[in-house]
């Protein structure tokens, strides 16, 4: 089975056993994850967010040992991020703020729409590949049709009505799965 | 938005939106750790063992890294230093 369809229990106990690719793995899984703590709900500058990001996984590489429930690795990686991104803004980061950080609450909130997020992407790795793609580049690269029509050798005219395919796709898989995931902002 | 299924398409390529991808050099970065670490500790092993190295190293780090043939990412260095500095 590919690293990017197995549960993040059994990516945390290879991490745990050496596994490199595993590595590669979990931190592609939580990179977009941590970088939108970083930058979009705690709003912290490019520089800012760059520290605390890699803090994050040198953090979580580190201390894997100590988590619990290794089924709860992303509440645990979504705290220490908040941790960290609160650290920076009050060790003097607020200076380089790009605007104002979030209330708590609006954090909350944040949190709780990026936890939302990640069951979207998570049935989107169960797609074909090519559906993973073509979405992953419209919706999160922001990439054109004829971009993307020139990187997977399609005409721009049949991009529109393959993401609308493979959303409907995407809508079915989601359809009657209740969220996996635990609301991080209790944690 | 149907209150029986939260999903449908526009909510669903909104969420999407949600989460662009982190700049894939700090993705490559984070990556890399577990070799970075194996690196350093290498490093600071021999350093440990071996009088000449140590005293190369004391002198000049990056010289030293580069005699003994250790290929070693610029970033890593302030994490080799910091190492090097509890041996």
């Amino acid at each position: 089975m590919s690293l990017a369809l197995i549960a993040d229990a059994d990516l945390v106990a290879r991490c745990r056993s050496g596994d490199q690719a595993a590595w590669d793995e979990l931190v592609n899984r939580f990179s977009r994850y941590v970088y939108a703590i970083t930058s979009r709900v705690y709003r912290l500058s490019q520089h800012d967010a760059e520290d605390v990001f890699q803090d994050v996984f040198t953090r979580t590489f580190e201390h894997l040992d100590e988590l619990r429930d290794d089924a709860a690795v992303r509440p645990w990686i979504a705290t220490l991020t908040r941790r960290l991104c609160v650290d920076k803004l009050r060790s003097g980061g607020r200076e380089h703020l790009v605007e104002e950080p979030l209330e708590d609450a609006g954090a909350d909130d944040g949190l709780a729409q990026l936890d939302e997020a990640m069951a979207v992407h998570e049935a989107m790795r169960t797609l074909p590949e090519h559906c993973a793609e073509i979405l992953d580049r419209f919706f999160t690269r922001d990439e054109s049709y004829r971009t993307i029509g020139d990187a997977l050798e399609l005409p721009p005219g049949t991009i529109a009505s393959r993401i609308s395919r493979c959303l409907s796709k995407l809508r079915a898989q989601l359809e009657g799965r209740k969220p996996r995931f635990q609301p991080s902002i209790d944690q | 938005m149907n209150a029986n299924f939260p999903y449908d398409e526009e909510r669903v390529a909104e969420l999407l939106r949600t989460l662009p991808p982190a700049p894939e050099a700090w993705v490559k970065a984070a990556q890399e750790l577990p070799r970075a670490r194996q690196e350093i500790n290498e490093i600071a092993a021999r350093v440990e063992a071996d009088k000449e190295f140590r005293a190369a190293v004391t002198r000049d780090l990056e010289a030293a890294l580069e005699a003994a043939g250790y290929d070693i990412d610029p970033s890593l260095l302030p994490a080799l230093r910091a190492r090097l500095s509890s041996v």
